[in-house]
């Protein structure tokens, strides 16, 4: 579904990223775990050309997201991303929120929309929202609200950047539980997150990256069980200890 | 002391001479804003576009407008057109025309820094969804600059409105020529350009009393 190949690239003489593969089939879900600044976020905003890369090559159901004949908004219609900070649009209602890129990017009625976005809040108990303005919600609920507006385009997978480290800590759950439950249905998932419990939980594979380099790409039992490269090993006992 | 008398100044003689005049004054603030607002959304956007070839025209014709007196403009503007046209174009389509022009200068200033005061990752939200560059820009990155930025473009308007007086300089019919010609006529100019100043004075007041309790109301929702 996502396949990443010997992907590097350079803020001027920076380079952020060096030389990451790594492949997440369908229905596969995959942690991205590292030190702050290791290029987590600009790998996964790689995966929708969001971000550009210099060499490499990143697939995307077929399709190369660095190919500049690439139809890049096609493309990311169906590739769901949550951001750390919502990034919900605070001038439109919940239900407009839900409505917008149905209409305006796949071109649905507003009818079905609004069908298919009501179903979502459902989803994600937030109907009663329906009708206030993101600024209205409390962190923890905007969240759901942005994964139920990436649903709601039919995504073929979804991409998570650190969708709960902004959040309060009585609110994680309440996010983490609707990405389980995503998880078990079978989405095909690349969460960058340092909530190892979750990963532990419907993790298949965890990444650990360090300085721009993918360190370890391993199955989560492998990975929990003993990481084989030092510096996961630092990272895990400084995460999971406090 | 001043002996003043403001008898003559009556309904009818206002209707006659000033109503037009005032007519002129609100339509003129009312299309420059509007043209000066459009035309200024498009010259910040070409401003933020990262294209040299949009972003170097659009700087220079921001800048230059933003160095030369209005009254400088409206002269020049009337004078050279038909020089260059070979037919009049009127001193009113004229105020028209390089009001729109020269305040579209000003509202495209107040335009690139709303955009601007839009954070990055509403950008990369709307991206996500699929949207392009062009629907990103117009249903989520304008709306939110325009409403953040409401108050300060009202605020601007009102200082168009005051600067609508500036047609004298070509004879334009405005609401100041309105009263010069009662003061000429009745031979009371000094009460006619009282009154007049008045007049811009309460328009102007209450506008920008509205904006405030509108910035408060704005700053609420947020
Ligand atoms: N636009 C940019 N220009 C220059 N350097 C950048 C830019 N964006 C990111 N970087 C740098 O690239 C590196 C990787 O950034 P990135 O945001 O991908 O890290 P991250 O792993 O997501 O970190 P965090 O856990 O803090 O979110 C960092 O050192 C960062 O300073
Ligand atoms: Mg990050």
């Amino acid at each position: 579904m996502i396949e990443i190949r010997n992907v590097s690239k350079w803020y001027g003489q920076f380079q952020v990223l060096t030389d990451c593969s790594t492949k997440i089939e369908k229905g596969e879900v995959v942690v991205v775990c590292g030190p702050s600044g290791s290029g987590k976020s600009t790998l996964i905003k790689c995966v929708n050309g969001l971000e550009s890369f210099q060499q490499g090559e990143v697939i995307v159901n077929g399709i190369s997201v660095g190919d500049a004949k690439t139809n890049l908004p096609k493309l990311r219609a169906h590739v769901g991303m949550v951001f750390q900070h919502f990034e919900l649009f605070p001038h439109l209602t919940i239900t407009e929120n839900l409505e917008i890129g149905q209409v305006k990017v796949l071109g649905r009625s507003r009818d079905e929309a609004r069908e298919r976005g009501l179903k979502l809040l459902d989803r994600v108990g937030l109907r009663s929202q329906a009708d206030k303005y993101p600024g209205q919600l409390s962190g923890g609920q905007q969240q759901r609200v942005a994964i139920a507006r990436a649903l709601a385009m039919d995504p073929i997978c979804m991409l998570f950047d650190e969708p709960t480290s902004a959040l309060d800590p009585e609110m994680i759950n309440e996010v983490l539980d609707v990405m389980v439950e995503l998880a078990t249905e079978g989405m095909t998932m690349m969460v960058v997150t340092h909530e190892m419990g979750f990963a532990r939980k419907v993790a298949h594979r965890v990444i650990f990256m360090d300085q721009g380099r993918i360190i370890e790409d391993a199955a989560k039992e492998d990975f929990f069980g003993t990481p084989r490269s030092e510096r996961a090993q630092l990272f895990l006992s400084k995460i999971l200890g406090h | 002391m001043l002996n003043l008398d403001f008898g003559f100044l009556t309904a009818e003689v206002l209707s006659a001479y000033v109503l037009k005049g005032f007519l002129f004054s609100v339509q003129l603030t009312f299309v420059a804003m509007l043209g000066g607002i459009v035309l200024g959304t498009l010259l910040a956007l070409m401003r933020l576009s990262g294209h040299a070839w949009l972003m170097m025209p659009a700087a220079a014709y921001v800048n230059t407008m933003r160095s030369i007196p209005l009254v400088m403009v409206i002269l020049w503007f009337f004078l050279l057109i038909p020089l260059l046209t070979g037919r009049p174009l009127g001193a009113e389509m004229s105020a028209l025309i390089t009001f729109t022009l020269f305040e579209a200068a000003y509202y495209s200033e107040i335009m690139r820094a709303g955009i601007q005061s839009i954070p990055r990752g509403q950008i990369a939200a709307g991206y996500a969804l699929g949207m392009t560059y062009a629907q990103t820009m117009r249903l989520v990155v304008l709306p939110q600059a325009f409403r953040n930025m409401l108050p300060v473009l009202l605020t601007q308007t009102i200082i168009l409105f005051q600067d609508t007086s500036l047609v004298y300089a070509i004879g334009a019919y405005d609401l100041l020529k309105g009263f010069e010609l009662v003061g000429k006529n009745f031979n009371r100019p000094v009460e006619t350009y009282l009154v007049a100043a008045l007049i811009y004075f309460v328009i102007s007041f209450s506008l920008s009393t509205l904006v405030k309790r509108l910035q408060a109301r704005i700053s609420i929702i947020r």
